[in-house]
């Protein structure tokens, strides 16, 4: 760092806020993409293994050796394949969600009492309709808990891709950041990630309150 | 050039091996580095957690600074450390702000795995044991830590391999360790070796687990093996 150099020169934070808020929408956008995207496909394998148990130990097993596998390393398995890009990116990304995703929803599915499924059943719903107006409804505390480890982690992996050319805030972080010497440009990334993660933490958590209002008033989630 | 012919060649170059930038010494730069960000968060997360486990007392406000400081992006941590230590020499740029960033990084699984076993032992044996007339170290020593230490190994194994997964991050600012050959790989477009340095940080991180693993079926007295070990942390509850 260049001696002298405040650690934050309130003008090129006021300067660049457009800079800035490009940074910011484009975190948004990767981390809601990866957790997106994630969420589909973890859905339809925790659907799968519900329907065939034996899947179960090798999904989970390969998702958690996906998990295993340090980020920036995931990353350059990827490049020889699809290069420094945002698909790199967001496949590492999706890949991260998929473990914590698909324990939550089997959880949260199986966390269902057994007479509550026996009681649907009994008032004559299909499966598919037991599953969208009993279950999921009953599991949707646990599945946004899992929601929000998946969004919080994904925030901080996405200052990551800045390594490989992507980055949202990462990219002020390290690109006009720790690279160029720039204390004010580090400080704007971490702390606006940062605020992310308990940003979306926060409101994941309030977005689930209010559409289980019966949960907050049992309990069931903290 | 396929990558496998590429692979080979870069393998075939033992300068790549055993130079001053050889691939094992990155390996050891690695593990010196994890292993030493591992001890220093042991000796300060493993009192706290024991603290808080035997006295419940600042437990609430210990696991929720513990939880934020989980959510807390590592470049980002050690973002903001780095301005601050710029100037110190020697290590101040390339090596500080990755070991406090990786030292934060493991001292909350260990915090929040330790008070978690320590909460879960029988408050009949705690009652036992002061009824024998132990004293409260004697009581943590004796009875809460060897019923406790399934999860508080279960912490140290989650901390661990997330410190060995980070430690790549290091090479950012310039450190060595595997991470160096996957940023100097795609600095340089060499696809070897960025694809040699991740498959070794893979293997690193995946042998730590296994390790880990085994130390716990090794450490754990056989009276206490048949309880189930918690291997989440609490924040993933």
């Amino acid at each position: 760092m260049p001696p002298g150099e405040p650690l934050l020169r309130p003008d090129w934070v006021v300067n660049n806020l457009d800079v800035i808020g490009e940074r910011l929408a484009e975190h948004l956008g990767m981390t809601a993409t990866a957790v997106g995207v994630g969420f589909v496909i973890s859905f339809v394998l925790a659907l799968l293994i519900r329907r065939r148990r034996a899947l179960h130990a090798t999904v989970v097993g390969a998702a958690g050796i996906l998990y295993a596998i340090p980020s920036l390393a995931l990353f350059a398995f990827l490049i020889p394949f699809s290069g420094i890009s945002f698909v790199t990116a967001e496949i590492a990304l999706v890949s991260y969600t998929l473990l914590i995703l698909v324990r939550n929803i089997l959880l949260g599915l199986d966390s269902v009492p057994s007479d509550v499924l026996e009681a649907a059943d009994g008032m004559g719903y299909t499966s598919r309709q037991r599953l969208w107006r009993v279950e999921l409804p009953i599991a949707l505390p646990i599945i946004v808990a899992g929601l929000r480890i998946a969004t919080v982690t994904t925030i901080g992996l996405v200052t990551v891709t800045s390594l490989i050319g992507q980055g949202g805030l990462g990219y002020l972080i390290v690109v006009a950041g720790i690279n160029a010497f720039f204390p004010t440009a580090i400080y704007v990334g971490a702390l606006l990630s940062v605020a992310l993660a308990v940003a979306a933490d926060a409101l994941l958590l309030a977005v689930q309150r209010r559409l289980t209002p019966w949960s907050a008033a049992r309990g069931e989630t903290s | 050039m396929t990558l496998i012919e590429e692979l080979g060649a870069w393998l075939a170059d033992p300068a790549h091996w055993t130079g001053p930038d050889g691939l094992l010494t990155r390996l050891l730069e690695h593990i010196a580095l994890s292993g030493a960000c591992l001890a220093m968060a042991v000796a300060i997360a493993l009192p706290i957690g024991l603290w808080i486990g035997h006295t419940g007392r600042g437990a609430a406000a210990v696991i929720r600074a513990a939880n934020i400081g989980q959510a807390l992006p590592t470049l980002g941590v050690i973002g903001i450390i780095l301005p601050l230590t710029a100037n110190i020499e020697p290590y101040g740029f390339d090596l500080i702000p990755s070991i406090v960033a990786l030292v934060a990084l493991a001292i909350p699984p260990i915090v929040t795995n330790t008070y978690a076993g320590l909460r879960q032992v029988d408050p009949e044996a705690i009652e036992a044991g002061r009824g024998m007339g132990m004293r409260e170290l004697q009581l943590l020593g004796l009875v809460e830590v060897p019923l406790a230490l399934p999860s508080v190994l279960a912490g140290l194994r989650i901390s661990a391999v997330q410190v060995v997964a980070t430690a790549t991050l290091a090479a950012v600012l310039g450190a060595g360790g595997l991470g160096r050959l996957i940023i100097d790989g795609i600095a340089q477009q060499d696809d070897a070796q960025l694809f040699i340095g991740a498959l070794l940080v893979a293997i690193l991180a995946i042998a730590t687990e296994l390790s880990f693993a085994g130390l716990q079926r090794l450490a754990i007295s056989p009276g206490v093996r048949g309880r189930r070990a918690v291997r989440e942390s609490a924040a993933d509850a």
